[in-house]
């Protein structure tokens, strides 16, 4: 009786554990390129934007070189390239191509289980890939500042809320190709207007607004703050993160609950 | 307790009605054919079963588990084996297993893992990517995922639908030797062969209600009678044959190119044309008659 009890709580690490090592699995078989790119990308932005743009129209950006400024922003780029993105065509081709979720939740996991762990296992790689950046613009120059070490669960929070994000629209539109509009009306203008490649507060007053309810944002100041020091306002800002994450915990798991049970 | 247990089942979607007042009872320790035309309602119950279609109407219970309220605790004891292959086509075959055996919570994984391998027969292909596997092993692979826990009640959604006869034998062979361990067994199937083969008993589904259950033998008994009479000919030769056979009170059944008069033996004399050919009734004729579909 004690293990039939034990079977239906909720949230059981055994289900997320085993979910998560499926994903594992077939990281195994395309990390490779996976990691390539993410050291590659970071590189080719510093040497595109940081030296292009900071040798010819901008010098520093508040007192920062241009080349760190866009190098420490360019973590919340790789995370949400690493988060939203796999997350939102991962979820769907397991779903609609290949049959996996169902196959999964034959066995004891509930959907709830499901969503946890896929959204885990994102936001864990995330919370690694978000840092090649960074390495990435030490070696330009960057000072390692004893702050960057908070950065990995900057990602990882930030990472959670967005593969909860790409779960939750992955499980709402009908076809593969609606990702476009997901991309073009949200992805996009996240990715531009988090102060990544030009500050926030030279924008007009009502772009300033929306860009502060920008995760992205929220977390291009994060990392800012650890490597060139943080503000008491860094905590809100924490703050912020934890609760969109937790926002896009729930949403996904009601919209694959709504998907995958008839 | 019987290992599963249905009683007036509905499932509804939209205006379709899949599963129509269904009840239906498996025992422990036998292999129940659930025998129905494509749309019965098979895999809609099958999904019931699993906690992924939530009933509209009705009662189910599963090894004793009420569902779907307790469907975790009865997941955790049932195996499942898709219609269509779910692999994960890059991972290694002993990772797909191991994967499961860890879903079901088995405590030595290894030990799991290489008797699923034993009872597929690929243990010298573990390390291999399952896209390099021919269709009869990835099939073979499916089922031992389906079972990497030694469930004690595995549902089998056409576990052979689609497939060239040669895999669909060896399929069988496992089928075969999972029923001779006492496992429970539902599997809906459309290929009467299958049904005959492996079943105990066979449940007859249409429309979402089972119309027929029991023995295939005691099935045709009831149903169909001893012999079949079947006439090849043109036509109108056919149309002709028909109405005769119906005008003495026989069942007549579309049989491909022919017209088969089931239970031919309570025939008067010179009612069966004597160009028919005589055949012992089969599952396949009580098929037909009673769902109205032309069998596989
Ligand atoms: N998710 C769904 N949404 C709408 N209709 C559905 C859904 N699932 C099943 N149906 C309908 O319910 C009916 C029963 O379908 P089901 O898949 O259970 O049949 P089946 O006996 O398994 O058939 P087959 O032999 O073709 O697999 C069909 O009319 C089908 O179109
Ligand atoms: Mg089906």
């Amino acid at each position: 009786m004690s293990a039939e009890a034990k079977t239906m709580r909720r949230l059981e690490p055994a289900a997320i554990k085993g979910v998560m090592s499926r994903e594992v699995a077939n990281f195994r078989t395309y990390w490779k390129g996976t990691t390539f790119s993410s050291v590659l990308e970071p590189i080719v932005y510093l040497l595109a934007f940081g030296l292009g743009l900071g040798a010819t129209l901008v010098d520093e950006v508040a007192g920062i070189p241009y080349i760190e400024f866009v190098g420490t922003g360019m973590v919340a780029t790789a995370v949400i390239f690493s988060s939203a993105l796999p997350s939102m065509f991962g979820t769907f081709v397991k779903h609609r191509f290949q049959n996996t979720y169902e196959a999964i939740l034959a066995a004891p996991v509930d959907i709830e289980e499901l969503v946890s762990a896929e959204m885990l296992w994102i936001a864990i790689r995330s919370g690694f890939y978000g840092c090649f950046p960074l390495l990435v613009t030490i070696g330009f120059g960057l000072d390692p500042a004893p702050g960057m070490l908070l950065v990995p669960l900057f990602c990882f929070v930030t990472a959670l809320g967005f593969a909860g994000f790409g779960v939750a629209m992955a499980a709402t539109v009908a076809k593969i190709d609606q990702f476009n509009y997901v991309t073009a009306l949200f992805i996009t203008p996240l990715f531009l207007v988090a102060g990544t490649f030009f500050p926030i507060d030279g924008l007009p007053e009502g772009f300033q607004i929306v860009a502060q309810a920008n995760p992205l944002h929220q977390l291009v100041e994060l990392v800012r703050g650890g490597a060139f020091g943080f503000e008491p306002v860094d905590i809100a800002r924490f703050a912020f993160l934890v609760a969109f994450a937790f926002a896009m915990w729930r949403v996904a798991v009601s919209r694959m609950a709504k998907r995958l049970i008839d | 307790m019987a290992a599963i247990e249905l009683r007036g089942v509905v499932k509804r979607f939209g205006s379709i009605t899949a599963v129509d007042g269904l009840d239906l009872e498996v025992p422990e320790g036998i292999c129940l054919g659930l025998l129905g035309p494509n749309g019965a309602g098979k895999s809609t119950t099958m999904r019931l079963l699993t906690g992924q279609a939530l009933p509209d109407a009705g009662e189910l219970r599963a090894l004793g588990h009420k569902l779907p309220e307790d469907s975790k605790a009865a997941r955790a004891k049932m195996g499942v084996v898709p219609q269509l292959d779910n692999l994960d086509v890059d991972v290694t075959v002993e990772d797909n297993l191991a994967v499961y055996a860890r879903l079901y919570r088995v405590k030595d994984v290894g030990g799991a893992v290489d008797r699923a391998l034993d009872l597929a027969r690929l243990r010298d292909r573990r390390r291999d990517a399952v896209d390099q596997l021919s269709g009869g092993m990835r099939r073979r692979l499916l089922l031992a995922r389906g079972l990497v826990h030694e469930p004690r009640l595995v549902l089998l959604d056409e576990p052979t639908v689609g497939l060239d006869p040669q895999i669909r034998t060896e399929l069988w062979t496992l089928i075969g030797e999972l029923k001779s361990r006492g496992t429970t067994i539902l599997m809906s199937t459309h290929y009467i062969e299958e049904a005959e083969r492996l079943a105990d008993e066979v449940a007859v589904m249409t429309k979402g209600k089972i119309i027929a259950r029991g023995h295939p033998a005691k099935l045709i008994d009831e149903h169909a009678g001893e012999q079949t009479a079947e006439v090849y000919g043109p036509p109108e030769r056919l149309v002709e044959v028909r109405a005769g056979a119906e005008a003495q009170g026989l069942m007549v059944r579309p049989a491909g190119p022919a017209v088969a008069i089931v239970g031919s033996e309570r025939a008067g004399n010179g009612g069966i044309p004597s160009e028919a050919v005589i055949r012992a009734a089969t599952l396949e004729d009580v098929f037909v008659l009673l769902t109205g579909e032309e069998a596989e």
